[in-house]
């Protein structure tokens, strides 16, 4: 399966998002924002970062990048798409997700490995994990606070479109602990933590096993795979 | 030059760090009585040509959809005014009206 992540002006994690995809068994494929070719990739991920110096509001002149277009009529037509950080900031900013991303009420950065539930294992993203699993993956942002309207926030949760929650702690004043939501068929996947950044022991979290040997992004990327390798 | 002004506010409902943040300096620094401060965006687009009804609309749609995100901000005022180097160019030109007009010595300072 051909991945491609989507470098933009300031993306910062396009390199693990790359990694993470060959680690999981998939073809990376470097995308560059300024193109208007997906290059015929299954499955696209908008990686972390800080495009455009976060200027506008972060993500805000990154959702009008030309390469936006195909991504919105590809994921329009089911095509798997992972926003991670940034590049969920980037889907909400297209639209292509729901609700919006504020600064942490808090008002600091923040980095730290961060426990989540996953409460929706039928996304494309999301297949590898039982219900009710709890993973932990490193989260960084300054304004990681996801807000919507009551009316947005019941549907989502009503539909199951929460797909990942915040445990022990809401690190960022996110609205119902709500760490990453999906579209409604599933395809579209955004959420503030990285899951890149946990898939190869030796640089993941820390664990009760051994320092750092935490993987638990894997998960991620061996679901959109493995589901690709299924349909085939 | 027309300058048109685009103000842009987060919603009122939602907390807004940054204005809390300048709220906590405030009163740190003896500034009380003030109960709150939300802070905002200006824009300031310039337009060599007229302002006509195309390009209000044209500026409403971008206010709407570029220079905000609707789902936490909103739009608070979009004004056409001149630029602030001219009103800085006014300014200087009516100070020196007035000061003329009262008969000031020159080289007196005050």
């Amino acid at each position: 399966m051909r991945i491609g992540v989507i470098t933009f002006p300031g993306s910062l994690d396009d390199r693990d998002a790359q990694r993470a995809v060959r680690l999981a068994g998939g073809e990376p494929v470097a995308l560059w924002h300024g193109s208007h070719d997906l290059e015929g990739v299954d499955a696209l991920i908008l990686p972390g970062g800080f495009s455009y110096g976060d200027y506008l509001r972060c993500g805000a002149i990154a959702s009008l990048s030309p390469i936006m277009t195909e991504v919105v009529s590809a994921a329009n037509a089911g095509m798997p798409v992972l926003g991670i950080c940034n590049g969920f900031q980037m889907l909400t900013e297209a639209g292509l997700l729901e609700g919006g991303l504020i600064r942490n009420d808090h008002g600091s950065f923040i980095c730290r490995d961060q426990v989540l539930t996953v409460e929706n294992t039928s996304t494309s993203w999301t297949a590898e994990f039982e219900a009710g699993q709890q993973v932990t993956i490193p989260l960084k942002n300054g304004e990681g606070g996801f807000i919507a309207s009551d009316e947005t926030l019941d549907r989502l949760e009503g539909e199951g479109r929460v797909v990942f929650r915040y445990v022990d702690v809401n690190p960022n004043g996110s609205l119902r602990d709500i760490a990453g939501i999906s579209n409604e068929r599933g395809n579209v996947v955004g959420l503030m933590p990285h899951p890149e950044h946990a898939v190869e022991p030796g640089f993941g979290p820390d664990t009760a096993a051994a320092m750092r040997s935490g993987v638990d992004g894997l998960g991620f990327f061996t679901s959109v795979v493995r589901r690709s390798l299924v349909e085939a | 030059m027309p300058t048109i002004v685009v103000e842009v506010m987060p919603k009122a409902e939602l907390l807004d760090p940054q204005g809390k943040a300048v709220a906590g300096a405030l009163a740190r620094t003896g500034h009380s009585g003030f109960t709150g401060v939300r802070l905002g965006k200006r824009f300031e687009l310039t337009v060599d040509g007229p302002v006509d009804d195309a390009l209000r609309a044209s500026v409403k749609q971008i206010a709407e959809e570029i220079l905000s995100n609707q789902v936490i901000e909103d739009v608070v005022g979009i004004h056409y005014e001149v630029s602030n180097v001219e009103l800085a160019e006014e300014a200087v030109e009516a100070a020196s009206v007035t000061d003329a007009g009262f008969g000031a010595p020159a080289g007196e300072t005050h």
